[in-house]
């Protein structure tokens, strides 16, 4: 039970962690090449308010906090630039991110941190809370699909230079979809460190990025049942197979391509496609 | 001395960087399409560099065998891989392309295992000293050899039909089809020399460090890309000022800056400060 359990509670980590790019990248059309950065702020933040003595749960609001911030400053930066300039300056946000912590003894250097304190949650209840948290994150980003600032981020993610001509605010409505998917890619980081009890940079690093970003884009850009579907099978895939495990990233590059070169909107737009078909 | 010192290890990685930036140039400039995968043209060059010495001994031949594996190489990946998704939005090649680095990075570990590959006796280690530095000759080869292949490529392009063939579809794709340029011509060309070019800077890079191995690639082809963004994206004289300065850039940095930043992170921290003050590039006129 031990091993379904965590598990279960690393997949739920994975889920939060898709959801919040998908915020940003699914939902604003803003692609993001670094979003493993704010995932290792959060972990990072958490794990050092925890060092020094704060509760496990009052660590999760401030890490989403401190990510969030950290997404805000990117985000403004961003704005400055579009498109394929996006994606490398996001990319370098990344690089910084793991560059920074590594040189930096205070905050662990290449060893990491170890030695997280218990969070007083038995491995059921952090499943749980994990589980919990995704459930509230699912329908946080339903509700928002089709809110009034839904609307307005799929305007900027089909074109952006006509939305900004109907009026909108573009920029405010881009720092806002940073600053949530940012902050909630910090509360994943900070049940990721709190779960596993040990950080260090190479866990927040490009390949991470990649793989939630493949999330993302399989699950169906924007969709929020198929990027909770894929993160699943994703992350499960390594633990089912043990063949996949060695060629993960095989796998996942593999995939990634694959499923760019013949069915660009991931697999809900492949289902979609098929059962249009099939009524015809 | 030491700046000087300095000035010139810069300049040799940035002859490296330069080679490897110049075909993802030829691509953006082209198809609109941030090709991650060249970088795996480049590892794919480095291995063959290393085999085909190994094997004949003759460094010649391995840069040879290198550049026509990687070029041909590049135009299959464009053929199979690029072709059909061109009419796409352009973050689906992007993401197929790093979907294709990261497998192919895999290849060659499987395919060649994970510890790498060196030369069995590394070819041109001797130390020659030019005024106060001295210099390995393979490092003069790189920057030698570099500026020479540029310095060609540039006047192939001014002064042959295809080279102006290749400007015009870059220019206005259009317009250069209604004068009876074939497009598909002119990117097969362009793939193959870029692949070429970046399979060259594999096997240079693997005579200075003297060792090829799966992952030689994946630094590289983030820093080239930083670097055509550098260059204003599509601007061949803007990446290859914009690979000289990264590559003094970083060399700077790792000495002043070690501390707080490592090498990478310097590359990109010089990005993204360029880009906050001039987010068009350097070298863009637009």
């Amino acid at each position: 039970m031990e091993y379904e359990i965590s598990l279960v509670t690393a997949v739920g980590i994975s889920v939060l962690f898709a959801l919040s790019l998908n915020l940003i990248t699914g939902f604003c059309g803003q692609i993001s090449l670094g979003h493993a950065a704010f995932f290792g702020i959060g972990a990072y933040g958490s794990a050092l308010l925890c060092k020094v003595g704060l509760p496990f749960l009052l660590s999760l609001p401030l890490a989403m906090l401190l990510a969030g911030g950290f997404g805000l400053v990117v985000g403004l930066a961003s704005l400055r630039v579009r498109a394929d300039f996006l994606a490398i300056t996001t990319m370098g946000v990344g690089f910084l991110f793991v560059g920074v912590v590594r040189q930096q003894e205070r905050l662990g250097g290449e060893m990491g941190i170890s030695g997280i304190p218990d969070t007083g949650f038995s491995k059921l209840a952090f499943m749980l809370l994990t589980l919990g948290l995704c459930v509230v994150a699912a329908l946080f980003s339903h509700y928002i699909r089709r809110s009034w600032m839904g609307q307005v981020f799929n305007a900027i993610a089909e074109d952006e230079d006509t939305t900004r001509v109907l009026g909108v605010d573009v920029p405010r409505f881009k720092l806002a979809a940073f600053a949530m998917g940012t902050a909630l890619a910090g509360l994943a980081g900070a049940l990721y460190a709190n779960n596993l009890k040990f950080i260090s940079p190479d866990s927040f690093g490009f390949v991470e990025s990649m793989t939630v970003l493949s999330m993302v884009v399989i699950g169906g850009i924007g969709s929020v049942a198929g990027v909770t579907a894929a993160a699943i099978v994703l992350s499960l895939l390594p633990s089912l197979f043990t063949f996949v495990g060695e060629y993960k990233l095989l796998v996942y590059g593999g995939l990634l391509f694959l499923m760019m070169r013949f069915s660009p909107d991931g697999v809900t737009g492949a289902l979609r496609r098929a059962m249009a078909h099939g009524r015809r | 001395m030491l700046f000087i010192e300095l000035i010139a290890q810069g300049l040799i990685q940035g002859s490296i960087y330069a080679l490897i930036a110049l075909g993802l140039t030829l691509v953006y400039g082209l198809l609109r399409i941030l090709h991650v995968a060249h970088a795996a043209l480049f590892t794919l060059g480095g291995y063959m560099g290393v085999l085909v010495t190994n094997q004949f001994d003759s460094l010649g031949l391995a840069m040879l065998v290198a550049m026509l594996v990687s070029g041909f190489a590049g135009v299959l990946m464009y053929r199979l891989c690029y072709e059909p998704i061109l009419h796409q939005p352009p973050f689906v090649a992007l993401i197929a392309s790093i979907g294709l680095f990261i497998a192919s990075e895999e290849i060659f570990r499987i395919v060649f295992g994970a510890y790498g590959l060196s030369y069995r006796n590394p070819p041109l280690q001797a130390q020659v000293a030019l005024g106060p530095l001295s210099f390995k000759q393979a490092e003069l080869l790189v920057m030698v050899g570099g500026a020479l292949i540029i310095g060609v490529l540039a006047l192939l392009q001014s002064r042959t039909r295809l080279g102006i063939a290749c400007q015009a579809t870059v220019t206005d794709p259009e317009m250069a089809e209604s004068f009876g340029i074939d497009l598909k011509k002119v990117r097969y060309v362009n793939f193959f020399i870029g692949s070429a070019l970046a399979g060259m800077a594999g096997v240079m890079v693997a005579l200075l460090n003297n060792l090829v191995e799966p992952t030689m690639g994946s630094v590289a082809s983030y820093k080239a890309l930083a670097i055509i963004v550098l260059g204003g994206l599509g601007s061949v004289p803007g990446t290859l000022m914009a690979a000289l300065i990264l590559g003094v850039v970083e060399a700077f940095g790792t000495i002043y800056l070690g501390k707080l930043l490592d090498r990478n992170a310097i590359a990109f921290a010089f990005l993204i400060l360029v880009l906050m003050v001039r987010p068009q590039g350097l070298f863009s006129r637009k």
